[in-house]
């Protein structure tokens, strides 16, 4: 079980989180782009061997929705939610 | 000509010492061109390989695995073979699977342990008895069985079940009986195929990573690189559960595919226990007994993308948790070992089998407890390859799905859907 | 019997005598024994039997890597396969040896040693083929699982579990972890210190060893009563740290918890640094019967000797390849026991290890290649490393030691890595993962002095300390020259004793092909037992790389998996039982509902709801007929609490919503609702449900009851991933606010009756409005929604009031006919509507248009979640499954779920059936399907294909099979 850092709660178990996917690049205006372009948006996500940007949502807690890098060998969180400002 | 293996012929060579027995595979040089290439001695990989020979009469063909033959998620699953699906684009594929499962031992000269002991699936809620009614009927269209039993004789038939009384907290209403359910011997059937292979002329390469694809300034697959050296090949297969994104993306190509990690776990072994396949969607876990008298379980899988072979401690306690709450006499009953595996979950957590937007470049991915699925998708994938066409079973499950967002939503019925 | 017991020392209580049975044999032993310590004490050598060949096996071990002897314990203590080693003495204990019948004395099992020869490694998969293995299956299994399972939970006590938080953790108590603790102890951090053994001490436990110049186990004793005062330190013993998770998650397991009323504890340590002070486990030497009752390792001799004051043999032979060997000698002497030789592989032996032992016998270049006797030790052949001459050598007790491991289980679950070192012959850590660092014999440091000082060290780095005195601890230095099996061997040498593994079945699996080493573990079932090879692993790798000519780091290891020993299920399931692990809900009319006799099942997202109201001998079908009817031709009322309802606030709720629905919801006037349904972007239909506003910035929305859950986590998602700078606050209400719904022709009258401030004519409050004011004098929100079709009024208040309402719903109902109504009649209802079901018509394949809603997808809006993804799915997909109502042609009710073939034939399916339901309006069965091009099939006969082949003709209709216009819902 991992241990995620919220911004308004501090360390916590895994556990009281709810897992949120990846971070998908921002969702293209839907006139803007192509048949093609819009299905590969919907259905493809970042799946690297390494750090993944990814939302957690801490629903057993404050209830923000946080993002984090993580790195999917290690499970290690690298950049924790507001690290990278 | 492959020494049989028999009562006979283990009799003959006990003589001898043993001393007489050949390799089941031999450890070829590998050469630099070849007409196929498949990535990945795992279950799919050596089936595909395996097929490629048998039915196609494709024999000059390299497996090259990254670590050793039957290390991948063969090595590390719940040997489940099944085929209790719900819709009509599923259904015959698992059928037909399980089929060839049954006749592995024999075809194979190799003692797969193919033991169709039945599972059966613990109901503890009404909307999922009527999910599990929903797939009897249409199970039966396709040869598949269900049948639906008491609570009485699933206690009379799992005597060690004695959790889910009318006063617990999630009672037992009733449930079905999958009686096509088996288990095998999940190594047996890596080294069996990978014994047929080399018999037939086909090489594995172990220890033999691809660290690039490669293409042809046509766009075409022309090989792949390895640290042993490039080796071509106009046609390249990819059967690596998990890691399928890893090596795509080296020629840029994406996929609607996230890698996630599905663990499960084995008891001390015990004398025999339970003699079918234990399903308990409600609470959360299945079970069976192995013959050296091991339980083997499983439960959710961790949700977020992982490639570390480890069990998420939370996930885990709660699997044991749901199991205590049908099995409380197993508190007494000890943990032996656990392990984790990698796989791809597509976006619509149906397979993927298809030639890619790579031409010559093919992929089966997206199997979600697809040790079930091995002999036909080896057969499927061994088609594709072959004929440059989709299997008529797997029609449904190409890529170009996703373009129309023609979704193929199945929903497995064990509880790691 | 003779007693093997010396007449003094150890550190056992010879004032609390205990008896004990073992294979139906009365026994006796000491406070402070083992199982094992106590037979050894009472002579039985012949403990157990082996798994493949049933051959004679005693014991080996004196703690966890006990490969030989396990044990079924019995009665109150009734677990499986422990073993003898680590079975705490008690008194009144029963155990029996697992795995042979009747017992390992006469074993019936033993034929299996005839047929030896013909059952190599893996000879399952070459035979049983014929004519299948369900044929042969059950023999197999019979023969193995060791033990058999607990068939009842434990009478008594229950299992817990709890959190721990450290600065550090520190697995071991031995001298190197003790060093560590004071340490850290003494700089103030906030220290766990967890052992498997009963005492503190570790190896010094059965040593005689000193520190600062007196017994070991006086420091020992001075440290541990330190810790305990300390305020920062929790000291646990009989705790065994099993699992290292990731982000420094650790499972540690309290067998012996200081309360009486538990039976094991486990703990889930997040700690910030860990240390491995886990010690060295010894491996065996591989040769000729090697296995044979009477071979022991030399560390677990000296454990019987010092700690149990047991000898374990009267002519003792010792075999080596290290120095350790010798101070194991020494103690022997020390105890008044003869040894008849020192076997040493290494040509030359170290002179300090020599002089621990004046006067024995040393052998030096010699090895043994074969041991003598049956079911007990008879003597041993010594020869040459290369053969040459041989002599036999007549003993009762074979001391071996193949060297040391330590024991990176723990370093290596935490995924930091190994690497070989030459000089100890083992694998030690490398690079540390996580925040992690081994000390002592963990990390190679196997001399005394060593251990300490590397405890210490290990502290002093990680708190940035000048690192503290050291007490002197002489220790003999270690030594070793490797050897992984003996060549010239005679007879079986086993490598995993448990599984029953030779070096045979090794070479049998490298000549067959099986060169990697998982493939030889896997073919040989090398390691694959419940010790998992802690005494042989290394010299399979061992015996691979000699086979195969390369080093053994080239061979590497297999993975090391937790658990480090087996754990109780009900130890990690700790105290997560039933409602505990998985709370359900309910509201609170549930005693109301309970004393009318109602039917509760769980409906989805653990509500605990009334299903059907029975009255006499009725059954679910009767009981649904006359609730439907009350509704239908009187009056019912239900409680649609569950139902998600969450209030929206903000000024840009209106957007929001439109975005999250695919119709216009902007629109609506305070008061007003509409009903709408959620997409997500793949343009699957995530929920359903009716949308109110009740002032410019504040809304309700209500969800299906199963979905409420994820739709709170998909509001906010959008709400804060993509909208974060726009102005909407989303509160959870769905706790906040309980209804009856009154629902029927009659409701009106109902109404009334309870008495109200609201205007409930139709003008004034029609069909989709809200109202605030009083209901039978509480206050209420009343909303005029429909979810059977009938005129309805859900009679909102806050819980406080619920049974309030309930109890005058019931009397002022009671005039009209008024019925309780189930959740089996309002699916009848809201069927005979042609209502969605969420799971029934949408299961993930339908949008809005095949479901006849094509007028919920605007067109106005330019953007919402779905549009886009819906559209791309219509202009490209083939025929679509469309929502049709259907009527049995037959007196049978239609299975949910059933398929639809074209002529009822055995083909593939053109649709099912959803729901299927006894119309009391129809007085027949009618239902709702997907069916392929169902739209323009009104008025068609479509079969229904059942299991077996039986086909019911359906008539396709309109999916509203009742007031088709909406009339009555708007009356």
């Amino acid at each position: 079980m991992m241990q995620i850092p919220c911004p308004f709660c501090g360390a916590r178990n895994e556990s009281e989180f709810s897992f949120g996917g990846p971070v998908k690049p921002p969702r293209p205006e839907p006139e803007a782009v192509s048949d093609a372009d819009w299905t590969a948006w919907l259905t493809q996500v970042p799946n690297p061997l390494g750090p993944v940007q990814e939302q957690w949502w801490h629903v057993r807690g404050c209830g923000t929705w946080l993002t984090i890098w993580r790195d999917t060998r290690s499970h290690d969180i690298v950049e924790g939610p507001g690290d990278g400002n | 000509m492959k020494q049989s293996y028999s009562a006979l012929s283990l009799l003959r060579h006990g003589i001898n010492r043993h001393t007489t027995w050949a390799p089941a595979w031999r450890s070829p040089p590998l050469k630099d061109r070849y007409d196929v290439i498949v990535i990945g001695a795992g279950g799919h990989g050596l089936a595909t390989a395996y097929y490629l020979a048998k039915e196609y009469g494709l024999t000059n063909v390299a497996v090259l695995e990254r670590g050793w033959l039957g290390g991948g998620n063969i090595a590390r699953n719940t040997i489940t073979i099944r085929s209790n699906y719900m819709r009509d684009a599923s259904i015959p594929f698992y059928v037909k699977s399980v089929a060839l499962y049954e006749e592995m031992t024999r075809e194979l000269n190799f003692n797969t342990m193919h033991s169709k002991r039945s599972m059966i699936d613990v109901i503890q809620n009404y909307p999922m008895m009527r999910d599990r009614r929903r797939r009897q009927h249409i199970m039966d269209i396709y040869g598949s069985t269900y049948e639906q039993i008491s609570e009485a004789e699933i206690r009379s038939r799992i005597p060690a079940l004695t959790g889910g009384g009318p006063d617990a907290r999630l009672p037992v209403v009733g449930g079905y009986v999958h009686t096509d359910a088996a288990v095998n011997r999940h190594d047996a059937v890596a080294w069996g195929y990978a014994r047929a292979i080399d018999s037939m002329g086909g090489e594995i390469h172990q220890q033999t990573p691809v660290t690039q694809l490669l293409r042809g300034p046509d766009g075409r697959i022309k090989g792949v690189e390895t640290p042993r050296g490039i080796i071509r090949a106009p046609k390249v297969a990819i059967a690596v559960s998990g890691h399928t994104t890893t090596l795509t993306e080296t020629v840029g190509l994406k996929l609607p595919l996230r890698s996630m990690n599905l663990t499960a776990f084995v008891s001390e072994p015990v004398k025999p226990l339970i003699d079918v396949i234990v399903n308990c969607p409600d609470a959360g876990f299945y079970l069976s007994q192995s013959d050296k008298g091991e339980l083997v379980l499983g439960g959710a899988p961790d949700p977020g993308q992982s490639f570390r072979r480890d069990i998420k401690q939370n996930v885990f306690e709660d699997t044991v948790a749901a199991m205590l709450s049908l099995f409380p006499a197993f508190k007494r009953l000890k943990l032996m070992r656990q392990w984790g595996g990698h796989l791809d979950i597509a976006h619509d957590a149906s397979p993927i089998q298809d030639e890619t937007d790579v031409p010559g470049l093919f992929i089966t991915a997206g199997w979600w407890g697809g040790y079930k699925a091995i002999p036909a998708g080896g057969l499927t994938l061994a088609h594709l390859v072959a004929k440059g066409r989709p299997h008529p079973l797997m029609e449904p499950f190409t890529i170009s799905r996703f373009r129309h967002l023609d979704y193929v939503m199945e929903t497995g019925t064990t509880t790691a859907r | 019997m003779e007693t093997k017991r010396l007449d003094r020392g150890g550190r056992i209580d010879r004032s609390r005598p205990l008896t004990f049975t073992f294979n139906g044999k009365g026994y006796s032993g000491y406070e402070g024994d083992t199982l094992a310590s106590a037979l050894l004490a009472n002579d039985v050598r012949l403990t157990a039997r082996s798994f493949k060949y049933h051959r004679p096996r005693g014991i080996v071990g004196a703690g966890v890597e006990e490969p030989s002897t396990l044990v079924e314990l019995m009665n109150a203590d009734a677990s499986g396969n422990q073993p003898a080693t680590t079975v705490t003495l008690s008194e009144g204990l029963v155990a029996k040896s697992v795995n042979c019948w009747p017992s390992p004395g006469f074993d019936i099992g033993a034929v299996n040693q005839l047929a030896a020869r013909f059952i190599p490694a893996g000879f399952y998969y070459k035979t049983f083929k014929w004519p299948n293995w369900h044929l042969y299956e059950p023999a197999i299994r019979k023969a193995a699982g060791l033990s058999a399972a607990p068939s009842e939970p434990p009478a008594a006590g229950q299992f817990e579990a709890r959190y721990g938080h450290c600065d550090l953790l520190i697995a071991g108590s031995g001298p190197s972890g003790l060093m560590a603790a004071l340490t850290s102890a003494r700089a103030g951090l906030r220290v766990i210190i967890a052992d498997e053994g009963c005492e503190a001490g570790g190896a010094l436990l059965s040593r005689k060893l000193t520190i600062g110049g007196a017994p070991a186990m006086d420091w020992v004793a001075e440290v541990v009563a330190e810790l305990v005062a300390m305020p920062n330190v929790t000291h646990l013993q009989n705790a065994t740290v099993w699992g290292y998770r990731e982000h420094n998650y650790l499972m540690v397991t309290e067998r012996s918890p200081d309360n009486p009323s538990l039976l094991e504890r486990t703990w889930r340590v997040r700690a910030c640094h860990v240390i491995t002070a886990t010690g060295a486990i010894e491996r065996g030497l591989v040769f000729g019967n090697n296995d044979r009752p009477g071979v022991m390792l030399a560390s677990a001799v000296q454990t019987y000797v010092n700690r149990y004051g047991v000898v374990p043999g009267k002519r003792p032979v010792i075999f080596t390849n290290n120095n350790s060997a010798y101070a194991v000698a020494a103690d022997l002497v020390a105890a008044g026991i003869t040894i008849v030789a020192i076997i040493d592989s290494r040509d030359s032996v170290p002179e300090e290890a020599r002089a621990l032992v004046p006067g024995v016998e040393v052998m030096a270049g010699k090895v043994v290649t074969e041991a003598r006797g049956g079911r007990r030790l008879r003597g041993v052949v010594v020869a040459g490393k290369t053969g040459g001459s041989a002599r036999r050598l007549s003993c009762d007790l074979l001391t071996i030691t193949g060297g040391w491991n330590p024991t990176v289980h723990l370093w290596s679950q935490s995924r930091s890595s190994l690497r070989y070192d030459e000089t100890l012959s083992t694998f030690l850590p490398d690079t540390p993962a996580q925040a992690v660092s081994a000390v002592g014999a963990a990390d190679g440091a196997l001399a005394l002095q060593q251990a300490l000082r590397s405890g210490a060290e290990a502290v002093a780095r990680l708190t940035d300390t000048e690192l503290p005195e050291i007490p002197h601890a002489p220790d003999l230095p270690y030594a070793i020259e490797p050897i992984w099996r003996v060549e010239t061997a005679r007879g079986k040498s086993f490598l995993d004793l448990q599984n029953d593994v030779t070096v045979d079945d090794v070479h049998l699996a490298l000549r067959e092909g099986y060169s990697n080493v998982e493939h030889v573990k896997r073919y040989t079932t090398g390691g694959m037992g419940i010790d998992q090879g802690k005494t042989g692993n290394i010299n399979i790798i061992g015996t691979v790389a000699l086979a195969q000519g390369v080093t053994i780091d080239a061979v590497g290891t297999t993975t090391f998996r937790a658990p480090y020993t087996p754990v109780s299920f009900g130890a990690i399931g700790g105290l997560r039982e039933e409602t505990v692990a998985l709370p359900y809900r309910h509201t609170p009319i549930t005693d109301w509902n309970l004393a009318q006799g109602a039917f509760m099942y769980e409906s989805g997202a653990r509500w605990r709801r009334p299903g059907y109201f029975p009255k006499g001998g009725e059954g679910l079908q009767e009981a649904t007929n006359r609730e439907c009817r009350a509704v239908r031709f009187g009056v019912g009322v239900y409680d649609g609490s569950p139902l998600g309802t969450f209030e929206l606030k903000g000024r840009d709720v209106g957007r929001f919503l439109d975005y999250l629905y695919s119709n216009v919801m902007s629109s609506l006037k305070p008061g007003n609702g509409r009903y709408g349904l959620m997409l997500s972007d793949d343009g699957l239909i995530i929920d359903d449900g009716v949308c109110f506003r009740l002032d410019d910035h504040r809304w309700i929305v209500s969800t299906s009851t199963g979905h409420a859950d994820a739709i709170n986590g998909h509001m906010e998602e959008m709400l804060q991933t993509r909208f974060p700078e726009w102005n909407v606050f989303i509160t959870a209400v769905t706790s906040q606010w309980n209804n009856a719904t009154i629902c029927g022709p009659k409701a009106r009258e109902v109404m009334e009756a309870l008495g109200t401030d609201i205007d409930l004519s139709p003008d004034a409050f029609p069909f989709m409005s809200l109202r605030d004011g009083t209901v039978a004098g509480l206050p209420v929100r009343l909303v005029r929604v429909s979810f059977t079709g009938e005129l309805s009024y859900e009679v909102n208040v806050a819980p406080r009031h619920m049974r309030d309402l309930w109890a005058k719903v019931m009397e002022a109902g009671q005039p009209f006919g008024i019925l309780p109504v189930g959740s089996e009649a309002s699916h009848v209802l809201r069927v005979e509507k042609g209502f969605l079901s969420l799971g029934h018509e949408v299961d993930g394949t339908v949008d809005a248009y095949d479901l006849g809603m094509g007028w919920s997808m605007s067109k106005k809006k330019p953007d919402y979640l779905g549009k886009r993804a819906v559209h791309i799915r219509r202009e490209t997909g083939g025929v679509r499954r469309e929502l049709v109502g259907v009527i049995s042609k037959s007196d049978r009710q239609i299975p949910e779920g059933a398929p639809l073939t074209p002529g009822g034939r055995k083909e593939k399916t053109e649709g099912f059936v959803t729901a299927c339901v006894w119309s009391v309006v129809h007085d027949r069965w009618v239902g709702l399907a997907l069916l392929e091009g169902g739209h323009s099939r009104h008025g068609e006969t479509a079969h229904v294909r059942l299991k077996g082949g039986e086909v019911i003709p359906v008539r396709v209709t309109v999916p509203c099979h009742y007031d088709h216009d909406g009339e009555k819902l708007r009356s």
